[in-house]
């Protein structure tokens, strides 16, 4: 490869072996769960009792620190399945289609966590549960994605055909991210424009800002875990009948 | 790059760009579906439909807000900084609706060009702040007109 060193290939290659990978992860995991802990009690501590209430909406904005974490993460997930998708179907690597499919239910589930909490807030603010307008809509389509995405795969027995399937449905979705991002600002949207992810100064204020960015933090690494989790059910699935798992199952029957 | 990858890679860049496209020629063609509202300018030049229900977007103008009767309606114009609109409405409004704060009206145009509306939708910025900040913003000068939504 170009441009990248050769210690990150390295690394990549023994990655994508899915017995490092099972291995690797397992001993990950304590500190991500450290991690997360780390940065979600301070978030939501800071969020829901340090910020102070604003000037309109009184104590109501809070949910942002759920909706709007949550709303990035059902973006960032989407992203993540198409690249991994991509990789699946140009490299043929395992492990990359295993964590695009492994993502797919985590980010529905953010993307449908952002929906409700939205429309929760939109009753009292707007005077609405909903509306069609470009970003509520478009939001809404990302949901039917992700929902595609794992029915399609659910519904293909042969797990390799059914990734490849499922990627070019990823990859072609994408299209849909730069829509959601950019709803508010091509049409006239009921739904705010952008407060944070702008390229002039957030138009949130500092002790507003510090536990919303924690959250976010707080929510990636929870994406990581749980795709973690979810990847190496599928990953010891799908190789039931190699040798490391064969192994894997015959120490743990010795223990 | 081997072969093989190289051609899936292209081939897989060339659907994307090519789903790209059809997307932004799609929404290139609804644009005007797409919008959620009619600012006060297109209703004034006569862009907005005559006799159907259209939604009417902008900003309260401030000490436009007025109650006629000693009913539930209420009278107040609209504004995108360019044109103003009249607005009458008779239901509960929105916690966020207040003078020189965005809303989202749905109704229809009356033959005297005022705007009767069904719905009143409040339309939130994305400005967040403690209120000790929006007072202390306030008092060199009264918030500036800002954008039009």
């Amino acid at each position: 490869m170009f441009l990248v060193p050769d210690a990150v290939v390295r690394f990549f290659h023994r990655m994508a072996s899915p017995p490092h990978f099972y291995a690797f992860t397992e001993k990950l995991m304590p500190w991500l769960t450290g991690l997360f802990l780390l940065l979600i009690v301070p978030g939501l501590y800071g969020g829901l009792y340090l910020a102070p209430a604003d000037y309109q909406q009184g104590d109501s904005y809070r949910i942002i620190y759920i909706h709007v974490p949550a709303a990035w993460m059902s973006l960032f997930i989407y992203v993540v399945m198409a690249v991994t998708g991509g990789i699946g179907l140009i490299w043929r690597i395992k492990l990359a289609e295993v964590v695009m499919i492994s993502s797919a239910s985590v980010g529905a589930s953010f993307t449908f966590i952002a929906l409700v909490t939205g429309s929760l807030w939109g009753k009292p603010m707007w005077g609405t549960w909903w509306v069609w307008d470009a970003r509520l809509t478009s939001e809404l389509i990302l949901l039917f994605l992700y929902l595609g995405v794992i029915g399609l795969y659910g519904a293909i027995d042969d797990k390799r055909t059914a990734s490849k399937a499922v990627a070019i449905l990823a990859l072609v979705g994408v299209v849909n991210i730069p829509i959601i991002h950019y709803s508010v600002e091509w049409w006239n949207t009921l739904h705010q424009g952008p407060t944070v992810t702008k390229m002039d100064k957030p138009s949130i204020h500092v002790s507003m800002l510090v536990p919303l960015l924690l959250m976010a933090l707080a929510f990636k690494v929870y994406y990581i875990i749980a795709m973690i989790l979810r990847a190496r059910v599928e990953l010891v699935q799908r190789e039931r009948n190699s040798q490391w798992v064969k192994s894997l199952i015959a120490e743990e029957v010795v223990e | 790059m081997k072969p093989a990858r190289k051609q899936r890679l292209i081939l897989i860049t060339l659907m994307v760009i090519g789903a790209g496209i059809a997307t932004a020629f799609a929404l290139k063609s609804f644009n005007d579906n797409l919008m959620y509202f009619f600012p006060p300018t297109d209703v004034v030049d006569g862009k907005a439909p005559k006799d159907a229900l259209f939604r009417l977007g902008g900003m309260v103008i401030k000490g436009s807000v007025e109650r006629p009767g000693d009913g539930m309606m209420v009278r107040f114009k609209l504004t995108d900084f360019k044109k103003e609109v009249t607005v009458e409405y008779t239901g509960i409004l929105p916690d966020l609706f207040r003078e020189g704060q965005g809303i989202v009206a749905h109704g229809r145009l009356s033959p005297q060009g005022v705007f009767i509306a069904e719905e009143v939708l409040a339309k939130h910025d994305e400005n967040y702040m403690p209120p000790e900040v929006a007072g202390s913003l306030k008092k060199p000068e009264a918030p500036s007109a800002g954008k039009a939504q």
